[in-house]
């Protein structure tokens, strides 16, 4: 700041390079956001159309019950989720930090999870979890009359089903990110704290933890993102049932522009899902930055 | 990078010599009959189209809703199927409004569409006086299957003529040990088994005013918080593990003697016939209480995006020609599960339950237009998602009269 900018010579070349890449960026992905703000304030049913009708489609869709349910359903998800992820992510992580024997087998035990798709994955929860034919009915037949495991079906339990389901899949990846961070931390740290006598759980949760703020961060926004547009974990274990009991907003989107033919609803969702994500985003990178500009400084 | 594999490849085709004539009547189909009955049906259109000297391009797009929706994303993107497939009802009338329909009134007059389809397909179809949609089927949505041999065990003798007598049915299977009604616990069955009971417990006559309602006053009336307290009651007939059931899962339920009763779509026959089961014999069926019961028609439409081409128009219409004519008619339904749109064709193929549904097609007072006829999707959907919440939670009779009160208003 207060510096004399440098007038670096333009490298055409690059930027030529580069242009494909803006082009697809710009009409791929702005103008088509842009498109659905605009859409989020027609009346469009089936086909976009121009009649501008203000906010009529958002009173609608904050007047809907389902999307009430959807948003009190997806902070249910994102809160208990993210931070069961990030917990668990992290002790996976430190475990396999204790440079332990055939770390790659574990490693690549917790990261399977994540590279196989929720619609294979869902399905099978779904069967594990369903009373008649799942764990229920196995546990049941041992000789266990009074066993129950029917969150599935149940009104009230069976968000945490889906939540079980994603923390089983993400703390992997949590894990993977977090393990990189901790690689990157200098050995003399960890023979200093020995020396000094401070107990291992200490250095991870005082000195470790904040120094790995930056893979902590990536880990929490992949995450927090991953929540706001969950869909096929829902989709394929309950289909936002039973009734409407496990419905997201994604789903709601999805079904509105899909089977309902209401387009103009369900851009106005949209552009609130995109607010929400920005609204995490903003602070993320302002953050960053700062941090830059403060080790800038110290430099 | 695709499109220009495709366009080498169909410049090497050219080249080889092999487009030409056939090209002239090439139609690309868009459907979504993926299950092993129903592409058994679609061939038999594809074989008789073939024959009749057109070149079929198969587009199947698994479910409905996806098909659908890529219909319209290509007729708005301007790269429209030759012919694509709908409901009979209000789905494609915002696509005519838009005009991106040809209509077929050429070859309805030729085939004398006006005299041979009965009157509550040809609502759908003949938009403003024009035919914009060919019926290809007729579907029942809302059927009551039950098993024989359940019944049986459970000493229920006869098929319910009333309400009443359905409780007392279920009553029975109960005691038992079977389960009374096997239900798939997804919004659209649910919506069905609804649907069945309004127009059992309430009749026709509410059942259309439920549907047709702008002002909701229906869904306060006593008449139709019977209807709604009668269906609460089915819940404790069906068992833990319904929600997020497929129909065809709850099928073999009746299949495998596990359940007394199913309410389903007359699809839910292919499921009886792929395990060798046999209507009368093994499963029975009816569409409602007595011989008099409504009749609901729905099934399957094609439409023809808007071309100019007279290449395509051609092709169209030679589709919707072959496709209308008898012998088609009756091999592609008798696959299909569902009835004839014509009833001037040989109906000794067909089993007892597309009997019963041939003498209500014969019998105007008997039919019943189905929900996405006299509802539009959005408020069809605002509907299911009320339906759906009273069935799993402990919403008052009261609270979701108001809630649907309001959904109709709209």
């Amino acid at each position: 700041m207060g510096q004399i900018q440098h007038r670096r010579p333009v490298h055409w070349g690059l930027h030529l390079a580069l242009l494909p890449m803006a082009v697809t960026a710009i009409v791929g992905y702005l103008a088509t956001v842009l498109w659905s703000v605009g859409v989020s304030f027609t009346s469009s049913r089936m086909f976009a159309n121009t009649n501008f009708v203000g906010l009529e489609q958002y009173h609608k869709l904050f007047a809907s019950e389902r999307w009430q349910l959807s948003v009190y359903n997806l902070v249910l998800f994102a809160v208990l989720g993210i931070s069961i992820c990030m917990v668990l992510g992290f002790l996976l992580a430190v475990f396999i930090d204790q440079k332990i024997r055939s770390e790659s087998v574990f490693r690549s035990i917790f990261l399977y999870p994540y590279a196989m798709s929720f619609v294979v994955t869902g399905l099978v929860w779904q069967w594990m979890l369903n009373p008649e034919m799942g764990i229920q009915s196995a546990v049941r037949r041992l000789g266990f009359a009074d066993f129950q495991l029917d969150w599935i079906v149940s009104q009230d339990k069976v968000m945490y089903c889906i939540i079980l389901a994603a923390v089983w899949q993400a703390s992997g990846l949590v894990m993977a990110i977090l393990l990189a961070g901790l690689r990157g931390v200098d050995e003399e740290i960890w023979k200093a704290a020995r020396l000094d006598g401070i107990p291992p759980w200490r250095v991870y949760v005082s000195i470790v933890l904040p120094m790995i703020s930056g893979a902590v961060g990536t880990a929490f926004i992949l995450q927090a993102i991953a929540a706001i547009k969950v869909y096929d974990a829902v989709n394929s274990m309950t289909r936002g049932g039973p009734g409407l009991a496990s419905e997201v907003p994604a789903k709601f989107i999805l079904d509105h522009l899909f089977q309902r033919g209401s387009i103009g609803l369900a851009s106005a969702a949209s552009v609130v899902m995109l607010l929400t994500v920005v609204a995490l985003l903003v602070p993320y990178y302002y953050l960053r930055k700062h941090q830059a500009a403060q080790q800038g400084a110290k430099a | 990078m695709h499109a220009l594999t495709k366009r080498g490849l169909a410049a090497l085709v050219a080249g080889m010599g092999i487009s030409g004539a056939a090209l002239a009547q090439k139609a690309e189909v868009v459907h979504w009959w993926t299950s092993g009955g129903e592409s058994a049906a679609v061939q038999e259109l594809a074989a008789a189209y073939k024959a009749a000297g057109g070149t079929w391009v198969d587009t199947a797009i698994s479910g409905g809703d996806n098909a659908r929706n890529t219909t319209i994303n290509r007729i708005a993107g301007g790269n429209a199927p030759t012919v694509a497939q709908f409901n009979t009802s209000l789905q494609y009338h915002e696509v005519v409004l838009e005009g991106m329909l040809n209509n077929m009134d050429a070859v309805a007059k030729e085939g004398n569409w006006d005299k041979i389809l009965p009157e509550p397909i040809k609502k759908f179809v003949k938009v403003d006086g024009h035919y914009f949609a060919m019926p290809v089927n007729i579907h029942n949505p809302s059927w009551f299957w039950y098993s024989k041999a359940v019944l049986a065990k459970a000493g229920v003798k006869a098929e319910p003529q009333n309400m009443t007598e359905f409780f007392a049915a279920l009553d029975k299977i109960k005691a038992s040990g079977a389960i009374p009604l096997a239900l798939g616990g997804q919004a659209w069955q649910e919506g069905i088994l609804f649907n069945a009971i309004l127009h059992t417990s309430g009749g026709a006559d509410l059942y259309k005013q439920f549907y047709s309602s702008t002002d909701g006053k229906v869904a306060q009336s006593p008449a139709f918080k019977k209807v709604l307290s009668d269906f609460k009651r089915l819940k404790g007939y069906v068992d833990p593990g319904s929600p997020n059931r497929d129909w065809n899962v709850a099928t073999a339920m009746l299949i495998s003697n596990k359940a007394g009763f199913q309410v389903m779509g007359d699809w839910a026959k292919g499921e009886f016939a792929v395990a060798k089961q046999t209507a009368g014999k093994d499963f029975g069926c009816f569409p409602g209480w007595g011989a008099k019961a409504p009749y609901m028609l729905e099934g399957d439409v094609f439409v023809f995006p808007k071309s100019k081409d007279p290449e395509v128009i051609k092709a169209q219409q030679l589709f919707a020609r072959v496709a209308t004519s008898p012998a088609v008619q009756v091999a592609f339904n008798a696959k299909k599960g569902s009835i004839p749109i014509r009833t001037d064709v040989d109906m000794g193929a067909l089993d007892i339950c597309s009997q019963q549904g041939v003498a209500a097609l014969k019998d105007p007072a008997r039919h019943l237009p189905a929900p996405t006829q006299l509802a539009s999707p959005e408020k069809k959907g605002l509907l299911d998602d009320a339906v759906t919440k009273f069935w799993n939670t402990d919403q008052s009779v009261d609270d979701v009269a108001k809630v649907l009160a309001a959904a109709l208003k709209g």
